[in-house]
């Protein structure tokens, strides 16, 4: 398995509400509505940190599902968010990021 | 359900002070006749108050922040704003009448992620343009700015302010935006000035003249079905609330003063003094704004049209009564149906008094 790493664009706008994250990019105004489980791999996408490592201390640390399941299910979203331009995905660590969710890590 | 109503719905629910519009500045380079502001500076919030405040924005919730002003680049900080909001997760929205929008500004705009940029443009010819910004030379550099951005990759809306003067020239302004791939919006509200000024009321259009615009197709899509008669009055208008305001939105001005819309200047609290949120939450004023409904109304609850008028809570403030008609709501209601509304009807029994504007007062003096 290659490694993955994203980050969150810079042209986006992103805030919690509850247990939700509304997530709009402005390139194309798309208002995305992130799950719990999603809104944590947004929040963890630093650049640095492998998509592996995120769903395994991430998510499959904090909610019952199981790895391989998770894994998957966070490839695909993360692809859907690449299409949108809302994330960044790499198969190296990427430049210029890591900082924590919602300081607009590029911006 | 669209997400964007959803967002609207829960943000309601939960209390959310989704929006905020945040003016930066009163001053400005343009002297545009029919304007509500004066551009003296009695005061502005420093950047670092700015940033405090844009932390306690975020900390509420607030996801739509739109920058304006008079011209908010007139504010030398104006980028650290920018740049510190963005660093914020706002989505920010910039109004601007982009005469200082050079390449470098348009470029840095655009990689700070701003998702849009609204700009003034009263017409496509610099006589009548300039003659409203008393700005020899605005258009000019107005559409200058507008490619740039353009060029930079923004999405820009064209908002086309509706006097008499300008009134001919829509279709030129409409051509210029589908010119330089920006969106359109017409605009026929003249507010009263802020000092309760309202001499610049007769720079609304006349009734004759809105009737063109209610007409037109290329502004209001269906004209049969935008000027139809309202239908019959529901529960949900009775119970509904008129707009936004104070509810999920709220307007801070530079010097620190929160009101319920920048069009609805009833004070509320200063942020310099009190926490955003803790005025947000406990201020008498914005309880009262979100305890209207449409059937509380003494006018307007009885009118037919109260189920479709955009009866403005600020204008019909500033009127005398945030529970009275907004006259100006109620002529584009009468224009564009032909049928009285329940407010024309009680002035006319009044004798037709004009409408009482109050003086608009800041919550605290800054100096």
């Amino acid at each position: 398995m290659s490694e993955k790493y994203i980050a969150r664009s810079p042209a986006v706008a992103a805030r919690r509400f509850d247990e939700e994250m509304m997530v709009m990019s402005s390139v194309d105004s798309t208002l995305f509505n992130l799950s719990e489980v999603a809104a944590v791999i947004w929040e963890s996408a630093d650049g640095q940190t492998p998509l592996s490592q995120i769903v395994r201390d991430q998510v499959c640390a904090v909610f019952d599902v199981a790895p391989d399941e998770a894994y998957r299910d966070a490839e695909a979203f993360v692809e859907d968010l690449a299409r949108h331009g809302i994330l960044l995905v790499s198969a190296s660590p990427v430049q210029g990021s890591g900082s924590s969710a919602g300081e607009g890590a590029w911006a | 359900m669209g997400l964007m109503t959803e967002l609207n719905a829960k943000a309601l629910r939960l209390g959310i002070p989704l929006s905020v519009h945040l003016d930066l500045t009163y001053r400005c380079n343009e002297r545009c006749e029919h304007c509500y502001l004066e551009h003296d500076d009695r005061g502005e919030m420093s950047l670092g108050e700015i940033r405090a405040l844009l932390r306690d924005l975020a900390d509420a919730g607030v996801f739509f922040l739109t920058l304006s002003g008079g011209e908010p680049l007139m504010r030398r900080d104006c980028f650290e704003i920018i740049e510190s909001a963005r660093a914020l997760g706002f989505n920010v929205k910039l109004k601007t009448n982009a005469v200082m929008v050079r390449e470098k500004e348009a470029r840095r705009l655009r990689a700070l992620g701003v998702e849009q940029v609204q700009i003034s443009l009263y017409s496509h010819r610099p006589e009548v343009h300039d003659g409203i910004t008393k700005l020899p030379g605005s258009l000019k550099r107005t559409l200058a700015g507008i490619r740039l951005l353009r060029s930079a990759g923004l999405k820009v809306t064209l908002a086309n302010v509706l006097m008499p003067s300008n009134f001919k020239d829509s279709a030129g302004v409409r051509a210029l935006a589908a010119e330089v791939g920006a969106h359109y919006t017409l605009d026929p509200t003249i507010t009263p000035m802020m000092d309760g000024n309202t001499s610049v009321l007769r720079f609304r259009v006349p009734p004759k003249e809105l009737r063109k615009v209610f007409e037109d197709p290329n502004l209001v899509g269906n004209v049969e079905e935008f000027c139809a008669p309202p239908p019959p009055v529901d529960d949900g208008a009775r119970e509904g609330f008129p707009c936004s305001a104070g509810h999920t939105a709220c307007y801070i001005s530079p010097y620190g003063d929160l009101y319920p819309c920048v069009q609805f200047p009833l004070p509320c609290g200063n942020v310099r003094r009190q926490k955003f949120i803790d005025i947000w939450k406990d201020s008498q004023q914005l309880a009262e704004v979100r305890s209207i409904r449409g059937k509380d109304l003494p006018t307007c609850s009885s009118c037919a049209h109260l189920g479709t008028c955009t009866r403005c809570p600020g204008l019909a403030y500033m009127e005398g009564s945030m529970r009275g008609p907004s006259s100006a709501d109620c002529e584009k209601s009468f224009v564009r149906t032909g049928i009285t509304t329940a407010g024309m009807l009680a002035r006319q029994a009044a004798g037709n008094p004009p409408p009482g504007l109050i003086q608009i007062e800041s919550a605290q003096s800054p100096f």
